[in-house]
């Protein structure tokens, strides 16, 4: 246990429900299993209390109350991460945001969308299109929520031609870990004015502030789409191509990579054929266009591009169904290799596009290497790469020992080529060392003292993302706040300084 | 095997509008798009044709514009594409439709088999398959969902039933539907498209078919007529509650049960 922190005692418990109501309020006897741990890293704790909470008022009355107590918090969605970032490692509070899902403003002239955080990225896309309008950021976790996507900076497969969840945030009102509400950003397109709070809040993981309420960004949906997968006789051939058509004049809405094996784990996991599994390696483009026109002349151009690569052909996949039948396996391919193998982890980074052939040879030969079933999937055009490394019927000792060989491999190789750690699920708590291997003093310093600006007694996530932020970094300082609100003898509404 | 695969354009979307006076689909500026039924009846020919050789044949009819699902078929590996393609086949039902295809059917060439999806996702009938095996006087299997095999003169499938599988030998020539899912369609082929972007499509109208009679086509052959079409009733009423978990729950339990969604077991 972490000294620094207050200790939750059945006391909290009582002022907590007092601010929230009861039902809100569940004791750490009664929380779901599913509250102890994300989607892969396996990590595991649980909370003390977990809060769902249903307003930014009432979060920042929590935030209050936690500040007054030093009771640590971390802020939680439909808790889709893969890196640990919404486990409770320090106990504490849980804060619920899947509950704040309602839309609240749709702006058809400012092409904004205003929605609490956990309102579901699925249900985006469900609520602008009938207006004809289109939130791009396009992850393939839909059922994660919008402040997650914030939280980690989301890109997805759109990333390409779109850019990532950050490009699509107008502004957010945030809970600060001492309960003060601000509002960082707004409706407006240009911003000179000062530091953007607003872009350090996006990608901060939960550690800076919690995120309330969100405006988004929306662009005027795109009404012919086309996908094309292309069969190539191996990786190699079809990565290469991929800098070729990210440059061609017909930009591509998405470019995927996927392989033969990932391929057939998804139609065993599916129970449902692939439209084509005959060659071994595929990229997935996507097209979109407001005229048909521009949508045929750029499929076309692409489509010619393959063929001169040494593409073996060109499907065309044109219909709902056919979209559907490429996608839905598309979708599952993180559920279809996790399920071919008892238990794995991840690498999510990404590497300058022109690197991502050299990238993935890389981490092939890494299989002989360390002995050891690696399969990756991702986004070409991006540069980010999904590769999951498998334990297999690996004894614990083995896959340990293999994994972190592994995984120090891969991630000194991204960075010899310019890489990053991650390319959009964040570091949380699984890739914090190494995160903090390849950032330097200086910008560890800074991101220590952006978290203390922010976040002066350490309370919020803990133990995430910040290079050796494990202790919070201004105990003195928080220590006479602390003893202001016990003076008080009061619980502490209304007592912000 | 020489197979004959029926194809329709339909639609590319499912929320076509009906128009209320004449009952009509609303098609003006809807794209268009291959039955998603068809596709698999079009697949099934080709992993015959994978494993058994021969030469398949699509027949549409349609407007001229539906042209471009026979070249979609060519896309996919079809040989040869017709379209029956008259104003006198116009507003035809689907007894004459199948009455029709039988006539087209027979006007591009023999055949071991004739292959239809399940049904359209427009018409939604699933009968065309059936009568246009009885206009042509050949045994038909509807709802196959698996093939076995095939000899020189038969081939045995799997239908599926309600309530069981019945697996079949039937002699050719003859028809069958194919469930969805049978196989996995394939995508259009950008190669393909290149190779065949001037094949030939063979054009049918009345007066290459063997009964020249207009009298027995379109509105006026047909012993059915549309009174009425609409779309049915949807009610997006929502409700949403919110309390305690358990409160919901018998709340829940409560309202199915009210409303006769629960049976009582035992």
């Amino acid at each position: 246990m972490n000294a620094t922190y207050g200790t939750f005692t059945d006391a909290d418990l009582e002022a907590l429900q007092t601010i929230c109501g009861e039902d809100r309020v569940i004791p750490r006897d009664r929380i779901g299993e599913d509250f102890s741990h994300d989607e892969l890293s396996g990590i595991r704790r649980y909370p003390d209390v977990l809060i769902q909470a249903t307003s930014a008022q009432q979060v920042s009355e929590v935030m209050k109350y936690a500040f007054s107590r030093r009771l640590p918090v971390t802020p939680r969605g439909a808790g889709t991460g893969l890196v640990g970032g919404s486990v409770a490692i320090h106990g504490g509070i849980m804060l619920d945001l899947s509950r704040m899902n309602r839309f609240l403003e749709l702006d058809e002239e400012n092409m904004t969308l205003t929605l609490e955080p956990g309102v579901l990225l699925m249900d985006v896309a469900k609520y602008v299109e009938p207006a004809g309008l289109f939130y791009p950021p396009d992850p393939g976790e839909k059922t994660a929520t919008i402040g997650g996507n914030i939280s980690t900076n989301a890109g997805g497969m759109r990333a390409v031609k779109y850019g990532v969840t950050r490009d699509y945030v107008r502004g957010l009102e945030v809970v600060l870990p001492d309960g003060e509400i601000v509002e960082l950003g707004g409706k407006v397109v240009k911003n000179s004015s000062g530091y953007s709070l607003k872009d350090l809040i996006i990608g901060s993981e939960g550690t800076l502030g919690i995120i309330t309420r969100a405006t988004l960004r929306l662009l005027p949906l795109p009404k012919h789409r086309i996908s094309l997968l292309v069969p190539f006789p191996d990786l190699p051939s079809a990565i290469r191509t991929v800098p070729q058509l990210v440059r061609s004049s017909a930009v591509p809405t998405a470019v995927e990579f996927m392989e033969r094996e990932v391929i057939l784990a998804a139609e065993e996991f599916l129970a449902r054929k692939f439209p084509d599994n005959s060659a071994d390696a595929y990229l997935l483009l996507t097209y979109d266009g407001a005229a048909k026109e521009e949508v045929d002349l750029a499929w076309h151009t692409a489509a010619e591009i393959c063929l001169a690569a040494g593409a073996l052909d060109v499907f065309i996949s044109n219909t709902l169904e056919r979209n559907e039948s490429i996608w839905a396996a598309r979708g599952a391919f993180l559920e279809a290799i996790k399920a071919s193998t008892s238990e794995m982890d991840e690498c999510d980074v990404v590497v300058p596009r022109k690197t991502v052939a050299d990238f993935v040879q890389f981490s092939h030969a890494l299989q002989r290497k360390h002995g050891i079933r690696l399969r990756s999937f991702g986004h070409a055009g991006d540069g980010n790469l999904h590769i999951y490394i498998l334990r297999d019927d690996l004894a614990e000792d083995a896959w340990k020992t293999k994994l972190a060989a592994a995984f120090d491999d891969l991630y000194a190789r991204a960075a010899e080529l310019g890489g990053k750690v991650s390319g959009e699920h964040g570091i949380g708590y699984a890739k914090k060392p190494y995160l903090a291997r390849v950032t330097g003093e200086a910008e560890t310093r800074l991101m220590a003292g952006i978290k203390a600006a922010f976040d002066p007694c350490g309370l919020l996530n803990p133990g995430k993302l910040i290079p050796g932020c494990e202790q919070p970094p201004a105990v003195r300082q928080s220590e006479r706040r602390v003893r202001k609100y016990r003076r008080s003898a009061e619980p502490p509404e209304g007592s912000r300084e | 095997m020489r197979i004959t695969v029926c194809i329709k354009q339909v639609p590319g979307t499912s929320q076509v509008e009906i128009d209320p006076e004449t009952g009509v689909l609303k098609r003006d500026g809807v794209e268009s798009k291959m039955n998603p039924f068809d596709l698999y009846a079009l697949e099934t020919a080709l992993r015959l044709k994978q494993r058994y050789g021969g030469r398949i044949t699509v027949v549409s009819m349609g407007p001229p514009q539906a042209q471009a699902v026979i070249r979609e078929a060519f896309m996919m590996g079809a040989d040869r594409g017709f379209l029956l393609s008259d104003r006198k086949f116009g507003g035809a039902d689907v007894l004459v439709t199948s009455y029709t295809l039988s006539q087209g059917v027979r006007a591009a060439g023999d055949f071991d088999l004739i292959i239809c999806g399940k049904q359209t996702t427009d018409g939604d009938t699933a009968q065309v398959g059936a009568e246009l095996a009885e206009f042509l006087g050949i045994p038909h299997i509807a709802g196959v969902c698996r093939i076995e095999g095939a000899d020189s003169s038969s081939l045995t499938v799997v239908q599926d039933l309600p309530l069981h599988r019945l697996t079949a030998k039937i002699a050719m020539p003859c028809l069958i539907t194919v469930e969805k899912d049978i196989y996995e369609p394939r995508l259009p082929s950008y190669k393909l498209m290149c190779a065949t972007s001037d094949r030939e499509i063979g054009v049918l109208t009345l007066a290459d078919l063997a009964d020249r009679d207009a009298s027995h086509y379109g509105l006026n052959g047909s012993p059915t007529q549309v009174k009425r079409i609409f779309p049915p009733e949807k009610s997006d009423r929502q409700e949403k509650w919110d309390g305690p978990a358990d409160a919901l729950a018998e709340r829940l339990f409560k309202y199915l049960d009210e409303h006769k969604f629960l049976q009582k077991l035992g």
